[in-house]
């Protein structure tokens, strides 16, 4: 299915600090309160921005880099983040995203401008730059993840398979 | 003929039951699952989303409140409940307010030993490859799943081999060398690899001036930061938990995806300046700074080694005026430890302020959220904007040698000439 959303675009290192402050962490387990702070660091309108009518987080490299935080997909979710698209992802975040539920794509964002109109289909790999007119090619995920996703994520993979069923 | 294997090829092998090589991925059990108060609720959640009620080995298994610990807050009390709940409903361990920080508590407490797997919902868990553990972070789902199966899959890392030779000069710590390394190949310079570290000046340094290096290692954005077991490993392993540990050396023909070796004696004091763990200096270059808080502690630096430091500067002299100092023990033991060695007593005649055993202000939930426009030097691993609760501060990292330094003199100060000159 493919999702069409506009383009909010960042820079290179954004840690899980910036898309969710400890400061906030620490308070509740209610991620939609705390979504509301989502990217404040970088961009305090970010939430009001992207959470009507949704958007994909585009940035540079090395995104979600720092704490094992998994408020930081979730706060992103919680602000309809549609999917993240970056140049490299950092380890642990990249996880987190996957077992949560929030797509992350690896690809040159050099061909996304702020505010572009993008049109990603996951399934088929297609991802589309319908402002620039453009297709920007990117790497499926790794076997393993892709099963997760496909189930839904790590917890509906377990309530599924009892555990893990990867290989 | 087999290709030689590095110390993570090994231990995923031996943990997957498979000949496994970087890159391979490997579903593989775990020695040991930890999380803390900042992600275990969100554990606790997704086991119940698995409708898991259990916990695979509850000896395998603590949560440590430390990131927020005494409760600044309801909401944190809450949480914080939730946690010595399911303590009580699964077996696993709780370590409650004022026992420490998790990766002081994970070791000193004998729940790893040297050739263990173990995850933990926390990033800095890389810290006890300083024990020849493979420990890693992970988030609250992977940890939950691993609470659940005693399994998490992983991918298995290449290998970046980094060799300190030379000797450590004298007011030179291990926090130095790898802000060293930090500065040489940037805050994504190992994503996704693991870190060996070797040379004469690893085997030199104490274990917890080790794990200052490992406790890093997520900083250049990797996996892990694995050392061998020496013997000075295995004699502070004495009368620590009832594992036998199982030491892990690298083949001597290990496949390494990178080397890079360091000349140590060429190596001064440094400083990351903010806003990033990369941006890194020698000291001289921002020698002068005016700061408000100086604080020491942490996962990093809050061991007994890093209050005997501070307390050989700070003894007899005091922290300047304008200047507040925090300190906050990684765990208790070593508060009781500081306690009986004197070094608490030096540290509070000279000005400093003692919070309870923990993460203290590092991550800006409480014990010392500096105010707008103030230049803080912590011993802590990240100097992100807004780390330490304000957007408006500027966090310095060094050792704790710069940071008691630093604090007497009210401006960043090159600790060496407590060392050079004999004044200590």
């Amino acid at each position: 299915m493919a999702i069409t959303a506009k383009a909010f675009k960042y820079g290179d290192d954004i840690n899980t600090d910036y898309i969710i402050s400890g400061k906030y962490k620490f308070k509740s387990n209610d991620m939609a309160a705390m979504s509301v702070h989502a990217m404040e660091e970088l961009d305090p309108h970010y939430h009001e921005k992207v959470s009507p009518e949704g958007g994909f987080l585009v940035a540079g490299t090395n995104f979600g880099m720092g704490s094992s935080r998994e408020q930081a997909p979730l706060v992103l979710l919680g602000s309809n983040t549609k999917a993240v698209l970056a140049k490299t992802f950092a380890r642990i975040f990249y996880r987190n995203a996957i077992n949560t539920g929030l797509p992350v794509v690896e690809c040159d964002t050099d061909l996304i401008a702020d505010g572009d109109s993008l049109e990603l289909d996951l399934e088929a790999g297609v991802l589309k730059n319908l402002t620039q007119g453009t297709e920007i090619p990117f790497a499926p995920l790794p076997p393993v993840m892709a099963q997760l996703l496909a189930d839904g994520g790590l917890v509906e993979h377990f309530k599924k398979h009892g555990g893990f069923a990867v290989r | 003929m087999t290709q030689g294997k590095t110390i993570a090829e090994k231990i995923f092998s031996a943990h997957s039951g498979t000949d496994a090589h970087a890159g391979d991925i490997v579903v593989a059990d775990v020695d040991f699952v930890m999380g803390q108060d900042g992600t275990t609720p969100l554990a606790i959640r997704a086991l119940e989303n698995m409708g898991v009620e259990k916990v695979f080995d509850p000896a395998k298994v603590a949560v440590v409140m430390d990131h927020s610990s005494p409760s600044p807050i309801e909401g944190v009390s809450a949480l914080h409940t939730l946690m010595r709940e399911f303590g009580k409903k699964t077996g696993a361990k709780v370590y409650d307010v004022g026992c420490g920080v998790c990766h002081q508590l994970i070791p000193e407490n004998g729940h790893v030993v040297p050739g263990d797997l173990m995850v933990g919902c926390d990033s800095h868990t890389c810290t006890y490859g300083a024990v020849n553990v493979f420990s890693t972070g992970v988030g609250s789902t992977d940890g939950a799943a691993a609470m659940a199966s005693g399994k998490l899959w992983f991918k298995v890392p290449d290998t970046m081999k980094v060799t300190y030779d030379g000797e450590l000069q004298p007011g030179v710590f291990s926090k130095d060398l790898i802000l060293a390394l930090a500065g040489k190949i940037g805050v994504d310079g190992a994503t996704y690899m693991a870190l060996e570290f070797h040379g004469p000046v690893i085997d030199a340094l104490s274990v917890d001036a080790r794990m200052t290096i490992s406790n890093m290692a997520i900083e250049v954005g990797a996996k892990a930061g694995l050392m061998k077991a020496d013997s000075k490993t295995l004699k502070w392993y004495e009368g620590r938990g009832d594992r036998a540990p199982r030491p892990v050396d690298p083949d001597a023909d290990a496949v390494y995806a990178e080397e890079i070796v360091f000349d140590a004696s060429a190596i001064g004091p440094m400083v990351a300046k903010p806003h990033a763990v990369g941006n890194v200096s020698p000291i001289e270059e921002v020698a002068g700074t005016p700061i408000a808080q100086g604080y020491i502690g942490t996962c990093t630096n809050g061991r007994l080694e890093d209050l005997k430091i501070a307390a050989d500067i700070l003894r007899g002299r005091k922290v300047h005026p304008d200047v507040r100092l925090i300190i906050a023990p990684a765990s208790k033991q070593i508060l009781l430890d500081a306690m009986e060695a004197g070094y608490i007593r030096d540290l509070v005649e000279a000005g400093a302020v003692m919070v309870t055993p923990g993460c203290g202000p590092c991550v800006g939930t409480h014990n010392g959220v500096p105010s707008d426009g103030e230049n803080v030097i912590s011993t802590a691993n990240r100097n992100f904007k807004g780390r330490m609760g304000n957007s408006n501060a500027f966090i310095y990292l060094g050792s704790p040698a710069t940071v008691a330094a630093s604090v007497i003199e009210g401006v960043i100060t090159d600790p060496r000439k407590y060392f050079t000159g004999g004044e200590v």
